[in-house]
């Protein structure tokens, strides 16, 4: 692809490099570590689920009885590995059996590693073909029924009630929409555990669950199959269950999940430690299961200025590449985030948005480019956020982005009603239509205030990126460089859940999701 | 030859909506009814406005919405009229000041600096508001309480606790707290500030200080009603709450 913008390939390489160098050394940081909600991960990819009779997750009452114990830094592989040898029973059994007080995991004869491994290898397998299984029913649906064009038409349903949330996206599909997320309910990030079963109460949103996944699955998948189109469905594997939930969503077949490097760490005071570390296991797991990841650089512009800190977007989407890469993602899953969230007072700011997505398509032109819509300008007028949204999708459909989040006219006012999504569907469809191939058709003028705009970005972005490698990434977080925001590395929720490994940990699924790498 | 009339005047004491000409009574609505598209929901629509007092509806747009429900636009002429004359709304009573006017107003009234401790707070992770009223940068080219020399203003985040914002309120001997609501779905907000102001009562600091809140569906009046002193809606930025905070400290003699 010959750059509209006149980028120069040198400075991409060059903050691709940087950006490389901060990944691999966050990795020697995350390869001595493990988190109680990654050894959660393994469990429930073990098959472990259910609830004791206090509510409490069985993954929970597990690592915690583990962790309790001094038996964390081994990892629960070796110690349900173990127990299987001991006492002949399933992981699922194991959990019941610990929850019911019969059963000390850590209490047992401890045989050697290799003896753990060999004991812990059919369930490991076992899960990985389901979870192959669940690649395969996906691309045979792209293969019969078929694929939305893109940008794809990705919208929200939020009620907070899962029975509502099908009537919603099955409303949301028949209108044409190609990805329906669920937004989480306000607060769940800070949960240190996955709530069970299918819930219907929640605020601004509803509890990601695995019941929950499976309920709106079996619905879109039979929409999909109605209106000829598999209709994908996303949800967050972010906050303190990070990968737990990328589990989850690997089991139940979610297609598209957000999951950011940095996200949790600035926007919910998640310790930096304990965040690394997570996104680390989630992607593999995202990696292996086909799943479109989506960053979250979106937000940086809704506590930043979208013009002052562009370039921190584009670093972060260079660095969240960079992890993706050293957990497998190929880069057409690679949904990194970005967003049309300038001032519409600005004069040109419609140029500045099409330099920074154009810029953005170039700088990663196989990437799946998820882009958000206006929502810091949004006003509660109606009208006026109407025309905010169509600009954006001018610019979306111009620039070829992947993924695209619909605007909303009542952003700002409520969480969205069943008919401002049709709405949101039929503007989006029609500029789509109406502009289909505009990007084929118009250049941009040389030195002009695109080009102009986006070699300033990008060079910006390249000397934050070589400062930071110089610098570390915590110690850029704790300098407050991205969204303005300062995270302390011994601060925030969840440190209490990281741990050093010792020289018996092991990790079966992070071994073999990466093919024996690490 | 016609005689050119005046435009009707307003009767305050009978307002209605205005389209084109006065006391036409003109609305203009949408809303989806749980019925499929056709004649049926049509009229159903037309009849649902007459019930809310609208004259001659009509159902300028239908959309079938994709599981049996329509979408439509409806016009109609209201029927009822207020008394303008007769209204009566509760309003933050300060004078607003800009930020250098509010700058000078410390200096002149304070020998100290002015502190102040805002989040959002409860399970509301939205920043955007106790953002734009707090941060350096500000909002729509109004700088936050970051940027007012003479006060200290210390923004929480998000997702805080009521109880660790009124701990760091009371570390800090803050002379006002902001609380800021962004979700209000199933008025979750309500309850949230209405749990704030039992536990401020609890340790024994409402009176001491000035309790704030904020956001998108937020009034003032809503504010006085769960016993904030008060409460700042869409539309108000830096200054209003600054402005507030000082003359209110100097009325109640706090400086």
């Amino acid at each position: 692809m010959t750059s509209k913008l006149n980028l120069d390939k040198k400075v991409i390489d060059s903050a691709r490099n940087h950006a490389r160098s901060i990944a691999e050394s966050m990795q020697s940081f995350i390869d001595e570590h493990t988190t109680v909600s990654t050894e959660r991960t393994v469990l429930r990819l073990l098959g472990v689920d259910g609830v004791d009779d206090v509510e409490r997750p069985l993954p929970n009452v597990l690592v915690d009885e583990i962790k309790d114990a001094g038996g964390l830094p081994r990892g629960v592989a070796y110690w349900i590995g173990n127990a299987i040898r001991k006492t002949g029973k399933s992981p699922q059994e194991i959990a019941e059996a610990v929850a019911r007080g019969e059963l000390d995991v850590t209490k047992l004869d401890q045989g050697s590693v290799e003896d753990a491994r060999k004991a812990i290898e059919p369930y490991v397998d076992e899960s990985l073909a389901k979870i192959r299984k669940q690649t395969e029913t996906r691309n045979n649906y792209l293969e019969t029924i078929g694929e939305g064009r893109r940008p794809y038409l990705y919208v929200i349903v939020a009620t907070g009630n899962i029975y509502e949330d099908v009537n919603q996206a099955e409303a949301a599909a028949r209108q044409g929409a190609d990805i329906i997320a669920v937004i989480r309910t306000t607060g769940q990030s800070l949960l240190d555990y996955v709530p069970y079963g299918a819930t219907t109460e929640g605020f601004g949103g509803t509890y990601a669950t695995q019941e929950n996944f499976r309920i709106m699955r079996e619905r879109l998948d039979k929409v999909g199959e109605e209106v000829g189109r598999y209709i994908r469905l996303c949800n967050y594997s972010s906050g303190l269950c990070m990968p737990e939930i990328a589990a989850m969503g690997a089991l139940e077949r979610l297609d598209v999940m957000l999951n950011d490097a940095l996200y949790g760490i600035l926007f919910r005071d998640i310790n930096m430690q304990r965040t690394i570390v997570d996104q680390f296991m989630s992607r593999v797991i995202i990696g292996y299961s086909g799943i479109i990841f989506n960053s979250g650089e979106d937000n940086y512009l809704t506590t930043d200025d979208a013009i002052e800190a562009a370039h921190t977007v584009l670093a972060s989407q260079l660095m969240n590449e960079q992890f993706a890469v050293l957990a497998n993602i190929p880069e057409e899953n690679m949904g990194l985030g970005h967003a049309f969230e300038m001032d519409p007072a600005t004069e040109d700011g419609f140029l500045y948005e099409l330099a920074q997505a154009q810029m953005a398509r170039e700088v990663f032109p196989k990437a799946s480019l998820k882009y958000m819509p206006p929502t810091k300008f949004m006003t509660g007028n109606i009208f006026r956020g109407h025309l905010q949204d169509a600009l954006f999708n001018l610019v979306a459909v111009w620039t070829g982005q992947s993924l695209q989040l619909l605007g909303m006219l009542t952003e700002a006012i409520h969480t969205p009603h069943l008919h401002d999504r049709m709405l949101a569907i039929e503007n989006a469809k029609y500029i789509f239509n109406n502009c289909r191939h505009i990007g084929d058709e118009v250049e941009y003028k040389k030195g002009g205030i695109i080009q102009t705009r986006a070699q300033k970005v990008l060079k910006d972005a390249n000397e934050l990126l070589a400062q930071i490698e110089k610098d570390g990434l915590f110690a850029t977080i704790e300098a407050g460089k991205f969204a303005a925001v300062k995270r302390p590395f011994n601060g925030g929720k969840g440190l209490d859940g990281v741990c050093t490994k010792d020289d018996m940990y092991f990790n079966p699924f992070i071994e073999k999701m990466l093919g024996g790498v690490k | 030859m016609s005689k050119t009339t005046a435009v009707s005047k307003v009767d305050l004491t009978k307002i209605m909506p205005y389209g084109d000409t006065m006391n036409d009574g003109q609305v203009q609505m949408s809303f989806t009814l749980p019925v499929p598209d056709g004649d049926e929901a049509w009229e159903a629509a037309r009849q649902l406005a007459r019930k809310m007092g609208l004259d001659e509806p009509n159902v300028v747009y239908h959309r079938d919405l994709g599981i049996g429900y329509t979408y439509m636009i409806v016009y109609g002429k209201c029927t009822h009229s207020v008394d303008y004359t007769k209204i009566h709304v509760t309003k933050v009573e300060s004078n607003v000041m800009d930020r250098m006017e509010c700058i000078k107003y410390m200096e002149d009234h304070f020998n100290r600096p002015v502190v102040v401790v805002g989040a959002s707070t409860g399970t509301d992770a939205h920043t955007v508001g106790i953002d734009a009223i707090m941060n350096m940068k500000g909002f729509h080219g109004h700088f936050g309480l970051e940027r007012y020399t003479g006060m200290t203003a210390i923004n929480m985040g998000s997702q805080v606790p009521n109880e660790e914002l009124i701990a760091k309120a009371i570390e800090l001997k803050a002379d006002a707290i902001l609380v800021s609501q962004t979700v209000t779905q199933k008025d979750v907000h309500i309850t949230n500030l209405t749990n704030m102001v039992e536990l401020c009562e609890a340790e024994g600091i409402r009176d001491k200080i000035l309790l704030l809140c904020g956001g998108p569906r937020i009034s003032h009046e809503l504010a006085q009603e769960l016993g904030f002193d008060a409460g700042f809606g869409p539309e108000t930025y830096a200054d209003h709450v600054a402005s507030y905070i000082l003359q209110e400290l100097v009325e109640r003699k706090r400086v």
